[in-house]
């Protein structure tokens, strides 16, 4: 089996960069490149793939609150990581229009919680 | 639809070039930088060496897939196993690409130039596109794209460069917040530049679907619920402006 520390060489590991984590991104944009190519920009199909890119987004963006990886996860339980993304989003909607204000109070109830020992 | 913002208007593609670069000096690219930090603090706990962080940053680019590689890198995967797993979880780059293209491509724009912007597709620069494109004039979108992303990659490699020579031991505490920043910024910003209503709804049902699939598919479920909650919003949505259009 070859994995990244299986040939201890700095030459295997960047081709193992390149093949696990290049090849493996850029495949899906050289797709979309083709693809996107094809499509008039007014086209009706393009709203439905933008609501997939969006919904795809929206996936990841709550894998990175319930799941995160490294220190956000030992340091934070799940409970308030969703509480201070709700109020962040929340005084962006309702408080003020605007994105700076959402991230500072979801990073202000984040910070308060982890004091606080949540 | 194209209408040139005042500012820019009648300027060649050199100022599209400086106009996008400028955009590094910006909310969201500031937000993607604290996650770099992040980033390159977990690379470094990890073990991997500089000039491989830097690569990946560079050649690979999309945060969450880098985070996936690492940790297939940690778990001494096989390259098969590392590759399927990065692909997987970046099969989102796909209709993110599909969707900027017809954007900002011109009768004029060489597929060659298409095919290298692409590579700095991620979810930062999909927001920013979406948000800024209507503000540029149609035939200076991949200059200002390219001035953009050229750059705000350049500016992340340098500064995964320094975090990891200068900074070896943040505090965790300070990291975790740093990582807290970019889901936090994706949600306001992904809603305020959603084109239309299906693009709101789509949000919230990739938020509630994701967590739902990744208990029934792991692995598969930012895919599943990209495209069942896409598809969802895109019909629900359907039906709504049919119901209103009925006499």
């Amino acid at each position: 089996m070859l994995t990244y520390q299986s040939i201890d060489s700095l030459w295997w590991q960047f081709a193992f960069i390149l093949i696990a984590g290049w090849i493996a991104t850029d495949i899906w944009r050289v797709f979309g490149v083709l693809l996107g190519n094809r499509i008039d920009e007014n086209a009706e199909i393009l709203v439905l793939v933008r609501a997939i890119a969006t919904a795809l987004v929206a996936a990841v963006i709550a894998q990175l609150v319930i799941a995160p990886g490294g220190s956000l996860a030992a340091e934070t339980t799940v409970w308030l990581r969703i509480a201070a993304i709700a109020v962040g989003f929340a005084v962006y909607l309702f408080v003020a229009r605007q994105v700076f204000a959402g991230v500072l109070a979801a990073v202000c109830m984040l910070a308060a919680g982890m004091a606080a020992g949540f | 639809m194209n209408q040139p913002s005042d500012n820019g208007a009648g300027k060649g593609t050199r100022y599209w070039v400086v106009a996008g670069m400028r955009q590094v000096i910006s909310l969201p690219a500031a937000m993607l930088m604290a996650a770099f930090v992040g980033f390159a603090s977990y690379a470094r706990e990890s073990g991997l060496p500089l000039a491989h962080v830097m690569l990946m940053t560079g050649f690979v680019w999309a945060l969450p897939a880098k985070f996936v590689l690492v940790a297939a890198i940690n778990a001494g995967a096989s390259l098969l196993t590392a590759f399927s797993a990065v692909a997987l979880s970046s099969a989102r780059l796909l209709p993110m690409v599909v969707a900027m293209v017809p954007e900002m491509r011109t009768a004029k724009s060489r597929t060659w130039v298409l095919l290298f912007l692409s590579h700095f597709v991620a979810i930062t620069a999909f927001v920013v596109a979406m948000a800024r494109f209507r503000d540029v004039p149609r035939q200076y979108r991949t200059a200002f794209f390219g001035g953009f992303a050229c750059t705000l990659t350049a500016s992340n490699v340098v500064l995964v460069a320094l975090v990891y020579t200068l900074a070896p031991v943040l505090p965790t505490k300070l990291v975790a917040v740093l990582l807290f920043l970019t889901p936090v910024y994706f949600l306001c910003s992904l809603w305020g530049s959603a084109r239309e209503r299906s693009g709101q709804a789509a949000m919230i049902f990739g938020l509630a679907l994701g967590p739902l699939f990744a208990v029934v598919a792991p692995g598969m479920s930012i895919l599943l619920a990209g495209v069942v909650g896409g598809g969802l919003a895109y019909g629900g949505a359907k039906l709504v402006a049919a119901r209103k259009a009925r006499p």
